[in-house]
């Protein structure tokens, strides 16, 4: 088994605009994956609005820059991610397709191993 | 190649077949199935390798880890020669790799080529195509993209993207995008052995066929393309007499197969379109109506702005140059279409039927600007000269 982190990207505007209906409908969305896909999730975590993102910067001389925002500006922001085990990348594919991304999609990393 | 389940010993044992093959080959003569032969090579010289040095094999990092403690001999048994190609370009042509790196893959794990010859065939260094092989091998390690035929329900997703590597290496040898020649015969012969190969493996499936019939169709013509002098000729100048009839015949048939059961698919209107230019005495008695039809479904299907430039001019030959015009304009604003060189050249010919004198002059001088096949080139200058000649006697 290897493990994969599933990043959720979403554009937050709609999110916003979908309203609490639509959050409603996100959040029952992301129960059933949970419940679906229990056996192979090993973490993962929704994130606050980019809004609250804070970056910082090293110059590579010890010194560090402190901004708002997020490290890159994008259309769709990263908003939650899951932590999954698979077989193989077309498994950890097949439940990366069941992850509810409706203003967006999602990315899907191998973690890496050391030995 | 299952044997390994590491793709860079796969790779060199591929390698060392093709070789052997060669030396073998010339002595005894060719077996009755040279590909059943290779494989059974390679696997033999995977097996000697992974005894060699049983530590090796467990340093490298492997397609699918799940028998890494498995003795190499156990993993031969099964192995259904057919197989294990259909797994070895599922793998290399799964959807997590950028189709560039698909077609790179399959030509060298699957045709055998160099990294130098793949890096020729795609007109890149051989340091820039050596890495880019290397970054798909690593990533098909890292991501874990198993080596394996996937499951039915996962198998038209993936059969497109097989089928879609083996047609762009086509038409890539086809009309080479740039150089002094227009054909790739290498890349065109690379491509037919692996529809041929993929139609052995799925005798059933029609877009199989279609694209099988597609390649024969298309390539039938090949010895007709350019004259003596290697001035490229259109499908209206060629010699038809000179096509390869063996070739015709076979596509036509494949066609029929392709389109007997269900919706045809892409490939097979497209193979549909090509079988009527086959089996059409002559360009003006070629049913025009007919490819207006095809390229009518092949539009629903597969919409596209390069389809519907070549409906426009089927049109212009059914309807006559206007309602050609008229359908090319319908397109010509696609973003594209933009830089696509047969567009301009199109509308030159349409142009010049409608005795648009300059407008049809400045066609021909943006497809030249646009064009970097030198034998396209000659063709577009040598049209050009025509008309100028023809509005200079009248």
């Amino acid at each position: 088994m290897a493990q994969y982190l599933v990043l959720i990207y979403g554009d937050e505007s709609a999110l916003e605009a979908a309203g609490e209906q639509g959050y409603n409908e996100l959040m029952t969305g992301h129960m059933e994956f949970g419940a679906k896909n229990e056996k192979a999730l090993a973490g993962g975590n929704a994130l606050q609005s980019v809004s609250t993102a804070t970056s910082i910067r090293s110059n590579g001389k010890g010194d560090f820059v402190v901004t708002d925002g997020p490290f890159a500006e994008t259309k769709e922001a990263l908003g939650g991610y899951y932590l999954i085990e698979a077989a193989d990348l077309d498994e950890a594919i097949a439940i990366a397709k069941q992850v509810p991304a409706p203003s967006g999609g999602v990315e899907v990393r191998p973690i890496r191993v050391f030995d | 190649m299952r044997v390994t389940r590491d793709l860079d010993l796969a790779e060199e044992c591929v390698q060392d077949a093709y070789a052997q093959a060669l030396t073998n080959w010339q002595s005894s003569g060719v077996p009755d199935r040279p590909g059943a032969w290779l494989t059974t090579v390679a696997r033999r010289k995977a097996l000697d390798l992974l005894r060699r040095d049983a530590t090796f094999k467990r340093a490298l990092p492997f397609l699918v880890d799940d028998s890494v403690d498995a003795d190499p001999a156990d993993l031969v048994s099964d192995g259904e020669i057919p197989d294990d190609r259909l797994r070895l370009i599922c793998t290399c042509c799964h959807p997590a790799l950028a189709q560039p790196a698909q077609m790179a893959l399959t030509l060298r794990l699957l045709c055998g080529l160099t990294t130098t010859e793949v890096a020729r065939a795609f007109l890149v260094t051989e340091q820039a195509m050596a890495a880019r092989l290397t970054r798909s091998k690593k990533k098909i390690a890292a991501a874990k993209i198993p080596y394996r035929v996937p499951p039915a329900a996962e198998l038209p997703e993936r059969l497109t993207a097989v089928l879609g590597v083996v047609h762009l290496l086509f038409t890539t040898g086809h009309t080479a995008p740039v150089g002094s020649d227009l054909v790739r015969r290498d890349l065109v012969e690379r491509a037919t052995d692996l529809a041929r190969m993929l139609r052995q493996l799925l005798p059933a499936n029609p877009d199989v066929a279609g694209l099988l019939a597609l390649i024969l169709l298309t390539d039938a013509r090949h010895a007709t393309r350019v004259d003596r002098t290697g001035r490229m000729l259109r499908l209206d100048e060629q010699d038809r007499s000179q096509w390869n009839r063996a070739a015709i015949a076979e596509g036509l048939a494949l066609v029929r197969q392709a389109i007997a059961v269900g919706p045809p698919g892409r490939y097979a209107l497209q193979a549909a379109i090509a079988a009527v230019h086959a089996a059409a005495p002559s360009w003006e008695d070629t049913d025009w109506d007919e490819v207006v039809s095809l390229y009518d479904q092949l539009c629903e299907i597969w919409p596209s702005p390069v389809v519907a430039l070549n409906r426009a001019v089927a049109v212009s030959m059914a309807q006559g140059p206007k309602a050609g015009l008229d359908a090319l304009d319908a397109v010509a604003a696609e973003p594209e279409l933009a830089g696509y060189s047969y567009l301009p050249a199109a509308r030159a010919h349409m142009l010049a039927r409608l005795d648009r004198y300059d407008d049809a002059v400045a066609a021909f001088e943006d497809a030249i600007t646009m064009t970097s096949n030198e034998v396209e080139i000659d063709d577009l200058r040598t049209r050009l000269r025509r008309l100028q000649a023809d509005r200079a006697e009248s």
